[in-house]
């Protein structure tokens, strides 16, 4: 009951933020300092909103973002889970990777769009492997930090129980390295987000958020450009909230495990 | 349920700052369904010379036959419960962590359950079997170890200062249930404590160590019946005797901790 009330309290405070600063731009817009062209006014916005929902267009876009995003990241989660897990358990691995790793993390993915487009062409192929890029090191980092912290009196008392390798691994360094997991799950998620828009507006053609906001550009549609702002925002953040929210509740909060995770 | 020999076992830490003596020459057999208590100071081997039992060490020279069969790594046929908590996995419930031995064995979904419920009544914990282990408090969490580690059936229990890190209360509560459990189950069981109380309590037979190096100094016999009186005067005879092989001056410290 008390989590009820208190996540209502939460997304009340959330609404009230959002209506202030909805507020303070519509006065902006409204001042005349600014050409209506570039600040379009809030209902001039909600009706290209509605009109391009309607039509059909936002949600193809969205959905070619969307399907790019999803590969790339669940790319990262299939090649990042497994070699993390490897790098905490193999020292040879570790030794091999991680300078690789090291070396390539810091190297922002919007940087290598170019590149990547003169190697892949223009299409789903560059976006993907831009976001594959992107989601992959906070998977394979998180992953690592996660096995080698999980508990060795965990391992202990497996091995008494008779545990094998195989059980050991899917029974116990697994849930045992959830947190982490979970956590590098959610933060590749967000670098994926924002490596995908920002590979579209270069390196897409025709479909996609980030190329509507690059090709409305060209002509001055500032009402659209902030309307594609306002889906990549929202469905940001339904998957933060929704989709991992409810994953870490489902597993490591009901664990009591969340307060290792933190950080 | 089975006899266990240790014979002339000696264990050498090796550390990057030398060698470090863990036990030296620690000989001593332990009947079937015994419960013998082993105390001593810290640092004196008590989990060096457990976790050679439990097979997480091998020592450099003897060796250690449980049922007749040397031990060479650890194995079912032994249980353990350590001193930690944290030694559940919080990810299973109460049910899930006494099941974790028997699905390891491959003992089917049904029986498993039938068998942790079991356990888990020996150690009244029914009401909980389907709680998470940060829902439980220190001697719940505990308890389910115990319950754990009988459940998949080892002829063998050993436990490492397992109520070490709770309240006197629920200390005393534990070991009250821990002798029950024992003479329900009749396991072979091996407890390392540095409280003289609890040994006497628990123990059919306590064997005192002594540092540097670790080595077996005395073993008293407790032959006090039960369920045991920590009040009577025999009970304090024998902890005395105990204090006495442990180094204390006995007349200037009439009570124990
Ligand atoms: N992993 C280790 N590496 C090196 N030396 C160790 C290690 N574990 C224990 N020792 C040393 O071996 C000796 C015996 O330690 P042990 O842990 O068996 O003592 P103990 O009797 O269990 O003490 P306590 O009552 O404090 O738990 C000590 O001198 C200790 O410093
Ligand atoms: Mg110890």
């Amino acid at each position: 009951m008390t989590e009820n009330g208190q996540r209502t309290r939460s997304l009340l405070r959330a609404a009230i933020t959002l209506a202030c600063a909805a507020a303070i731009y519509e006065v902006l817009a409204r001042s005349g300092y600014f050409a209506p062209a570039l600040l379009p006014t809030l209902p001039v916005i909600a009706h290209t909103f509605f009109a391009s929902l309607a039509d059909g267009s936002m949600i193809q876009h969205a959905v070619y973002t969307l399907y790019r995003v999803m590969f790339g990241f669940c790319l990262a989660v299939v090649v990042g889970l497994p070699l993390g897990i490897l790098m905490a358990r193999f020292q040879r691995v570790e030794g091999f990777f991680l300078p690789l790793v090291s070396a390539l993390m810091p190297i922002p993915s919007f940087a290598l769009v170019p590149l990547f487009m003169l190697w892949f062409g223009i299409g789903n192929l560059t976006t993907v492997l831009i976001v594959f890029y992107a989601a992959t090191f906070p998977m394979v980092f998180n992953t690592w930090s996660g096995v080698r912290s999980v508990n060795p009196l965990w391992l202990r008392a497996a091995g008494c129980m008779g545990a094998d390798e195989n059980s050991l691994f899917w029974k116990v360094i697994i849930p045992g390295a959830s947190p982490f997991i979970i956590t590098g799950m959610r933060q590749a998620f967000l670098r994926a987000w924002i490596a995908v828009v920002g590979a579209e507006m270069i390196a897409a053609s025709d479909w996609g958020l980030g190329w509507v906001i690059f090709d409305a550009k060209e002509f001055l549609n500032t009402d659209l450009m902030l309307a594609a702002l306002v889906v990549i925002g929202g469905i940001g953040f339904l998957f933060e909230r929704m989709v991992f929210g409810s994953l870490e509740r489902a597993t490591i909060q009901r664990w009591g495990m969340s307060r290792v995770a933190k950080g | 349920m089975v006899p266990i020999e240790i014979s002339d076992v000696t264990l050498v830490y090796d550390t990057p700052s030398g060698k470090v003596p863990g036990v030296k020459n620690v000989n001593f057999n332990i009947d079937a369904s015994e419960f013998v208590c082993i105390v001593g100071p810290s640092g004196c081997g008590k989990s060096t010379l457990l976790n050679i039992i439990a097979g997480f060490l091998s020592p450099v020279s003897g060796e250690i036959r449980i049922g007749g069969k040397a031990v060479t790594g650890h194995g079912m046929d032994r249980g353990v419960v350590f001193q930690d908590f944290a030694q559940l996995f919080p990810w299973r419930t109460a049910l899930g962590n006494v099941t974790f031995g028997l699905e390891m064995k491959g003992v089917p979904k049904q029986e498993r359950d039938t068998i942790a419920r079991e356990q888990l009544r020996l150690v009244k914990l029914e009401k909980f079997t389907n709680s998470y282990p940060h829902h439980l408090s220190g001697g719940m969490q505990q308890r389910v170890a115990i319950a754990r580690a009988l459940a998949y059936n080892p002829a063998v229990l050993l436990m490492d200062e397992p109520f070490a890190a709770l309240d006197a209360m629920t200390r005393d509560e534990m070991q009250r249930l821990l002798a029950d459990v024992w003479k329900t189950t009749r396991k072979t069981v091996i407890y390392v404590t540095h409280n003289v109380a609890e040994a006497v309590y628990l123990a059919d037979r306590v064997v005192v160590m002594s540092p540097h190096p670790g080595t077996v100094k005395a073993e008293v016999a407790i032959d006090l019946p039960r369920p045991r009186d920590p009040l009577s005067v025999e009970f304090l005879e024998c902890q005395k005797e105990l204090l006495r092989h442990l180094g204390h001056d006995v007349n200037a410290k009439e009570t124990v901790n």
